[in-house]
């Protein structure tokens, strides 16, 4: 680009913020703890670390459904469902036929949820946003006809869940002894792998991507698969964690997903962004949601908020990137 | 007339199908009557007027995913205001509603206009933005209404100076849907704005090079939506008496009803009829199903598989559509 000598220096900031945007999000992050730490002193220690990065880890894994399908220009409004589920089979399911094979089919239910979503998008083109939707719907009423043949079983946590959970090594928590791996071959997969490469072509042309060979509809498949497969093991680590098998259990991450994945600096139109700044996202907002509960913010505020934060990220960044 | 049958075959078949379920229904429950029919139209009433709105902004070549949470908003806000109230403040409570849910979807056009983020974007924001406000305003169930707008729309219909017999059947829910819209929609459609709506729809840049206000034309549909989403949650309250801050699935619902009956997503074409005889079926299949004595998750996820199969079915079309 011979433009930038021309460009202002504010649009010069903004596509630097746009490229690099672990840099001003460490910012962001670093002055929230910040002012929590005046709000509140007595709370900054090494538990504090521990247990924010143990209730950020579920957020994040949930949030890397959101950063790949919307790396393609899709969402997927179903994570928060598909968790649910994997979480509540697990719980109900162990007591009948043991943790193994409970944890196969929870997961199970979760890829058949995220291939349904696959197959909607990738053969009949429904907007992800609507597809994931509606199999949200659907899975939320296979869950309440399920939850009545199993009302009398009772639940059982497998241990190696709550080990996962709850469990600490050296203060900090188990959960990043499947996160990071997790997050390193999300990582790695994004940056390094065809499939990944795929995943950004798609969202940045799609029509170039299916005019040079891609066949579209098998990477849609594969990801909407995998995205619900990942939203399963959240699933069955945030059951681990809060030990209650509830129908609801984690649809109110479904929103802070999204919004991790925005402030992260994912593009919700697609080709932009990556899984680096999703995690920063889910750190940010999990301090965040420390500082909204010391100030006592209603649920209903949060949720203003969490809409205010995707509007605003978004009309932003279409500010900055306009080149017109 | 034949020119006529020809351009509405689409909402002619949809009528023709919505009386043979009818009659399918008297098969199956032989006392279906006047009292079958008033709780049909009651539980279609509020699909049907979300519809309508979501309908118009379809013809206008958007989509609005925020018609639930602003339904939820005018629902606890009617009850909220008319608990307690005498009927002439009822009057007032109804009127401010009206005019907030102008104001909520003039804020969605607005942001869509002026952000220029895409349609599915801000609304999906300002979804979570009304739910917070809808808890905030109520965190639970809750509310009062006016005991006299229930007649309004419970129960048959009687005219002053005509025989009961002769308009009991009819429930007032259709009479008050049809006064609705023939009072809002009918003058608009009629005038330039009506025209102005069809215009943008199927070629915003056509529409701006011959004239039309591109801009205040989107904010005028979303005002339109915002409206016909607060009567459909202001008939939640009316028909219930008390107000709900969880919207029920009318997202996924009016989506569904818009493409069934006829209207192409991504605009300009399909009429209003369509979308309200659509809901009318979806409604009745719903009915019939629990007559059925079907157990009533599985008839929700009958519900949703239709749904679903009719947007992917729309979708599958509109792919077909763009190509030839």
């Amino acid at each position: 680009m011979t433009m930038t000598t021309t460009e202002a220096p504010t649009a010069r900031l903004g596509r630097l913020m746009v490229d690099q945007p672990l840099f001003p999000l460490t910012l962001i992050l670093l002055a929230l703890i910040a002012a929590l730490a005046i709000l509140n002193p007595a709370i900054l220690s090494l538990f504090w670390v521990s247990n924010t990065l143990k209730i950020a880890i579920p957020l994040a894994m949930l949030a890397a459904c959101q950063t790949l399908t919307m790396l393609t220009g899709g969402i997927d409004l179903s994570v928060g469902t598909a968790a649910t589920i994997a979480a509540y089979v697990t719980a109900t399911a162990t007591p009948l036929i043991g943790a193994p094979s409970a944890i196969g089919i929870a997961m199970g239910c979760a890829l058949a949820i995220g291939m349904v979503n696959g197959i909607g998008v990738a053969f009949a083109r429904v907007h992800p946003l609507i597809m994931t939707l509606g199999t949200g719907l659907i899975a939320t009423g296979c869950l309440l006809v399920y939850q009545r043949s199993v009302i009398s079983t009772g639940t059982i946590y497998p241990e190696v869940l709550v080990w996962l959970g709850t469990g600490r090594t050296f203060g900090l928590p188990n959960g990043l002894f499947l996160f990071i791996p997790f997050a390193a071959l999300i990582l790695w997969a994004q940056r390094r792998t065809g499939f990944g490469r795929l995943l950004y072509a798609i969202g940045s042309n799609e029509a170039a991507a299916r005019l040079s060979g891609v066949r579209v509809w098998q990477v849609h498949l594969t990801l909407y698969s995998l995205s619900g497969a990942i939203a399963g093991l959240s699933g069955l680590l945030y059951l681990g964690m809060v030990k209650t098998a509830s129908l609801s259990l984690a649809l109110p991450l479904d929103l802070p997903s999204v919004a991790a994945a925005v402030i992260g600096g994912t593009s919700i139109f697609g080709g932009r962004g990556g899984y680096g700044g999703t995690i920063l996202g889910a750190l940010i907002l999990t301090v965040l949601a420390t500082m909204l509960t010391l100030l006592q913010m209603p649920e209903g505020g949060r949720r203003i908020l969490y809409g205010a934060i995707i509007l605003l990220v978004t009309a932003l960044y279409i500010r900055l990137t306009d080149r017109s | 007339m034949k020119r006529l049958l020809e351009r509405n075959a689409w909402t002619a078949g949809l009528a023709g199908f919505l009386v043979l379920l009818l009659l399918a229904t008297k098969l199956i429950q032989p006392d279906f009557g006047a009292s079958g029919l008033d709780s049909l139209a009651r539980s279609a009433l509020p699909f049907a007027l979300v519809t309508v709105g979501m309908a118009i902004v379809v013809i206008a070549g958007g989509i609005d995913l925020s018609v639930a949470a602003m339904m939820a908003v005018a629902s606890v806000t009617a009850a909220v205001l008319m608990d307690g109230a005498t009927d002439g403040q009822a009057v007032y409570a109804i009127l401010s509603v009206l005019v907030l849910g102008l104001a909520m979807g003039a804020l969605n056009g607005a942001l869509i206009v002026v952000t220029r983020v895409p349609d599915i974007v801000v609304t999906l924001a300002m979804l979570f933005v009304w739910q917070g406000v809808a808890l905030l305003i109520l965190n639970a169930p809750g509310g009062g209404a006016a005991p006299w707008l229930r007649g309004l729309v419970v129960g048959g219909v009687t005219l002053p100076g005509v025989p009961p017999g002769l308009t009991d059947w009819l429930p007032s829910g259709v009479l008050f849907l049809a006064v609705v819209v023939a009072v809002l929609w009918l003058p608009i459609r009629r005038s330039k704005l009506g025209l102005m709506l069809y215009a943008v729809g199927s070629d915003p840049q056509a529409a701006f090079r011959s004239g039309v206000p591109v801009g205040p034309v989107r904010v005028a549909a979303y005002a339109l939506c915002g409206l016909f989403a607060a009567l459909g949650g202001l008939t939640v309250t009316m028909a219930t008496g008390i107000g709900e801050p969880i919207p029920g699935p009318y997202l996924l619902a009016s989506v569904a009803a818009v493409v069934l009956g006829g209207v192409v997503l991504g605009g300009g074409r399909g009429t209003i009829l369509g979308p309200i005889l659509a809901v009318f079926v979806l409604r009745t299949v719903r009915l019939d199903l629990t007559l059925m004595s079907v157990d009533p998750n599985v008839a929700a996820i009958v519900e949703g598989l239709i749904m679903v199969a009719v947007v992917m079915f729309g979708a599958v079309l509109a792919t077909r559509g763009r190509r030839t």
